[in-house]
């Protein structure tokens, strides 16, 4: 028998690679070479300094979505808000950047612990009806997104800019970027928020696996009932999951504000960095270092992808096709498990 | 020559890394009730699965009227008039009686339209034949659960099956509705059907059957006729070594008043009053045994006195201190133990190790944890010694509740329950599902902690259990105690008659 453990690193794996192998059939049946196009993909994504600081950058915040919705799914929720809670962490980064004037030191973690404290405002309203209410809270966090989107919107044309489409740029102090870095990546985009969300992945691991806090967590999110009989609050701890969650997805909306950007413009729909943290939970078994795993796998394809038209002529929508086709086959792991068993049984 | 209707030969059934089923012969006569009687995990349920057509046997042969066959799915089976019963039944809640029994075989006129009249009253006809009395029209989720078994037994029969496999059909039934079943058993041999009964109920097999197959650890050990051999025999076959069904236990040296619960009212999660200003008390050193149909309150008043509930009005005492509404963990922490009824639900996180479901109450304490940090050492350490202490049959501490059977969960349950040193130890159904020997086991240990001078309060729907563990009985009717009695001094028949609610009750006797 596998073990669960060899499990749950056998399934992600098989499932990027048979996403890459239905990849280079499509590739393949509309006449695009798929080894020149992965060629490509793969130099896009980690050819040279800048592309790969560019994928770190693009990673960055996929890392903290992903934790977000790992976070929340070990605790027995579904965090669809991600995506609005990230709206509001890089709105509250970017107005602390932009309204205080702070030596780095302080000015840095004060706009990331105020995005957090945003974001995980955002989590608690779900988190707060569902534990009193018993409101689903996928319902509430898909209207949270909307409110989030629209908010954020108003927030930049009438608060952060007078009438306009961006905001004002956040100051020198606020910024995550530095000279050094930039030039050592080639003058890519590449930001500190890396080393901040693997600190915060580190941050989860502890305390889900480490702390009572997380063993509570996590027996609210197995079997509520159970943690009721033995004396846990089953409010306070969907509550507590909920703000958690939202922090985490308000820090990723603090690195797009603090790092990649340094403003915030308005947007006419989602970011989709909280859906696509789905799936990075979903591929990463919703662990923490497997949402990091995750994370830098989305970015390099995100990124790569962009050099896959010009250098070997294949659309960008194949990579969006490959990403699904990944997913996909991460969803029906099932079926994956199912075919390791029967291959297992017909060893013996 | 005898008359078998149904012959499994020398069956052999093996699945990855074990042997469920070795060298099994069980031969069924026309019109008998055969038992199958083994401890849980013996191998039951296997060789049934194999004459319904869910696994191919690896070795043996299946003779049906006399002809070797090979069934390859239930379907086949059903065609060979072999009908199966499962423990948990296979129905659909909104559909009504009729509905559900034709789902598959519907009969139809004018091709396509389903003709449920004629459904309804070739029903009737079925039902009053073998005295089942089941109304077509009604909606299964408005019936009992006595009467869905019923129904699903009419399946059988509507599909012309003339061998029926009942797994377990007690488990889930109250003594009165078990009455019925045993008459509706022997009515159905009377007409021709033969019956396969699963169970691990000796009781029932010395009542009801003509002929017991035995299987232990997978192996056949043989078949006996039941006017011929006794309960003992019957254990001590199936278990492999002798039971002892009489619980040994000294007289009970009751003390100071443990618990008191004054006036109770509790309302269920649908507002209904279900306590209805019940008074008890427990003493130290004694156990006290709630007898009683399910659903007279006694899941509500349980759920009372440990907090999961809200009191509306009334006091629950402990050592006189008043534990009305008090959180589940403040309940727990002044010393009182609960090993709940249902232990997948509330008595363990089956996705946790064992180890650390043997802490689900006191990981925020030292040991376990220092500043909100948990200390696995000292968590595994303590779990291994209870492990090893109360036989707790596992691989290793850290393997997953959910791998362990549930002879094992109970057993690591009650470990934790019990080492907490309570004041009040609450069991309900604590041998729910379990096999002979577990339950000596639980008995013992129950018999124990009220040695050690704790006040035990045993909830159960046995009165086998009630009759045998408890010092004294308190009979729960419609969210009163209606009688207290004492075991020594009662017998089935009155305890039956005082749990319907009669009003022949004694004055309680305390």
């Amino acid at each position: 028998m596998f073990s669960s453990r060899l499990f749950n690193i056998l399934i992600p794996v098989i499932s990027v690679v048979m996403g890459l192998i239905v990849g280079a059939i499509i590739m393949l049946s509309f006449g695009y070479n798929p080894i020149e196009g992965y060629v490509a993909l793969w130099n896009g994504a980690f050819g040279n300094m800048y592309f790969l600081g560019e994928t770190i950058r693009q990673s960055t915040p996929l890392i903290l979505t992903g934790l977000s919705i790992a976070f929340a799914f070990r605790s027995g929720l579904f965090n669809i808000g991600a995506e609005g809670q990230v709206f509001i962490g890089w709105v509250a980064a970017v107005w602390v950047g932009i309204n205080f004037d702070l030596p780095l030191v302080i000015h840095v973690p004060l706009a990331i612990l105020i995005a957090s404290l945003a974001g995980g405002f955002w989590g608690f309203i779900p988190g707060l009806l569902k534990a009193t209410r018993g409101v689903h809270e996928v319902i509430v966090t898909i209207m949270m997104n909307y409110i989030a989107l629209h908010v954020t919107n108003y927030m930049i044309r009438n608060v952060l800019s007078e009438n306009g489409d961006t905001s004002e740029r956040i100051k020198e102090t606020a910024s995550l970027r530095s000279d050094g870095l930039t030039e050592l990546f080639g003058y890519s985009q590449v930001h500190w928020g890396f080393i901040i969300a693997l600190i915060l992945a580190l941050f989860m691991w502890f305390l889900l696996e480490k702390t009572t806090i997380g063993y509570e967590l996590r027996a609210v999110g197995y079997n509520k009932h159970a943690a009721h009989y033995s004396g846990m609050s089953v409010k306070r701890n969907i509550m507590m999951a909920m703000i958690i969650a939202g922090a985490f997805a308000g820090v990723a909306g603090a690195m797009e504000g603090l790092g990649t950007f340094g403003y915030m413009y308005t947007h006419a729909s989602y970011t989709n960095l909280g859906f696509d943290g789905i799936a990075v939970a979903l591929l990463g078994a919703n662990t923490a270092i497997g949402s990091v795993l995750a994370a830098i796998l989305f970015g390099a394809l995100k990124v790569g992808a962009l050099r896959m038209p010009p250098l070997a002529g294949v659309p960008t929508e194949l990579v969006d096709i490959v990403i699904a086709v990944i997913i996909f086959f991460v969803a029906s792991s099932y079926i994956i498990r199912w075919v390791l068993l029967r291959f297992k049984k017909g060893e013996r | 020559m005898d008359n078998y209707v149904v012959e499994m030969l020398n069956i052999r059934k093996e699945f990855p890394g074990i042997v469920a089923n070795n060298n099994i012969n069980l031969q069924l006569r026309k019109g008998e009730i055969h038992a199958l009687l083994g401890e849980n995990g013996a191998g039951k349920s296997t060789l049934m699965n194999v004459l319904f057509g869910l696994y191919q046997p690896e070795k043996g042969e299946i003779r049906v009227k006399g002809k070797p066959v090979k069934i390859t799915d239930p379907n086949v089976a059903n065609r060979l008039g072999i009908g199966m019963v499962h423990q948990h039944f296979m129905l659909v809640e909104t559909f009504t009686v009729a509905q559900n029994i034709i789902l598959g075989s519907e009969p139809t006129k004018a091709g396509a339209i389903v003709d449920l009249k004629k459904a309804e009253a070739e029903i009737t006809e079925l039902s009053e034949r073998y005295g089942l009395r089941v109304d077509p029209k009604a909606k299964i989720r408005d019936i009992s659960v006595g009467m869905q078994q019923r129904v699903e037994i009419l399946k059988t029969l509507y599909r012309g099956a003339d061998v029926i496999i009942l797994d377990e059909p007690t488990a889930v039934l109250t003594p009165q509705e078990i009455k019925e079943l045993i008459n509706i058993m022997k009515a159905l041999i009377k007409e021709g059907i033969s019956i396969i009964l699963i169970t691990h109920k000796l009781k029932e097999i010395m009542e009801v059957c003509d002929r017991c197959t035995v299987i232990r650890k997978g192996e056949g050990i043989g078949t006996v006729n039941v006017s011929e051999t006794n309960v003992d025999e019957l254990a001590s076959l199936m278990v492999g070594r002798d039971i002892s069904f009489k619980t040994d236990k000294q007289a009970a040296n009751p003390e100071a008043v443990v618990l008191s619960v004054k006036n109770l009212e509790v309302k269920d999660a649908r507002a209904a009053t279900m306590v209805k200003g019940l008074n008890l008390d427990i003493r130290a050193g004694e156990i006290v045994g709630i007898a009683g149909v399910d659903g007279n309150g006694q899941s509500e008043l349980i759920e009372a006195i440990t907090g999961l509930r809200k009191v509306e009005s009334g006091e629950i005492l402990l050592n006189n201190k008043p534990l009305t509404n008090l959180s589940p963990r403040k309940v727990t922490e002044s010393g009182v133990a609960h090993i709940p009824q249902d232990r997948h639900k509330f008595g363990l996180v089956l996705d946790y190790p064992i180890g650390e479901n043997i802490v689900l109450q006191t990981y925020y304490q030292k040991p376990y944890s220092k500043y909100k940090i948990l200390s696995f050492k000292n968590i595994y350490q303590h779990a291994s010694k209870l492990i090893e202490e109360y036989d707790v049959r596992t691989p290793s501490p850290r393997t997953k509740a959910r791998a362990l059977s549930g002879g094992n969960q109970q057993k690591a349950i009650i470990a934790r329950e019990v080492d907490r040193s309570p004041d009040l130890l609450i069991a309900v159904q604590p041998t729910r599902g379990l096999d002979v020997g577990a339950i000596e086991n639980i008995h013992k240990r129950l018999i124990e902690e009220r040695d050690k001078g704790r006040a035990v309060l045993l909830v159960s729907f046995e009165l086998d259990e009630i009759m045998n563990v408890s010092d004294k009985i308190a009979v729960m009717f419609d969210g009163k105690i209606v009688a207290e009695v004492k075991p020594e001094e009662t017998n089935e028949q009155e305890l039956g008659l005082l749990m319907a609610g009669s009003n022949k009750a004694k004055a309680g006797d305390v």
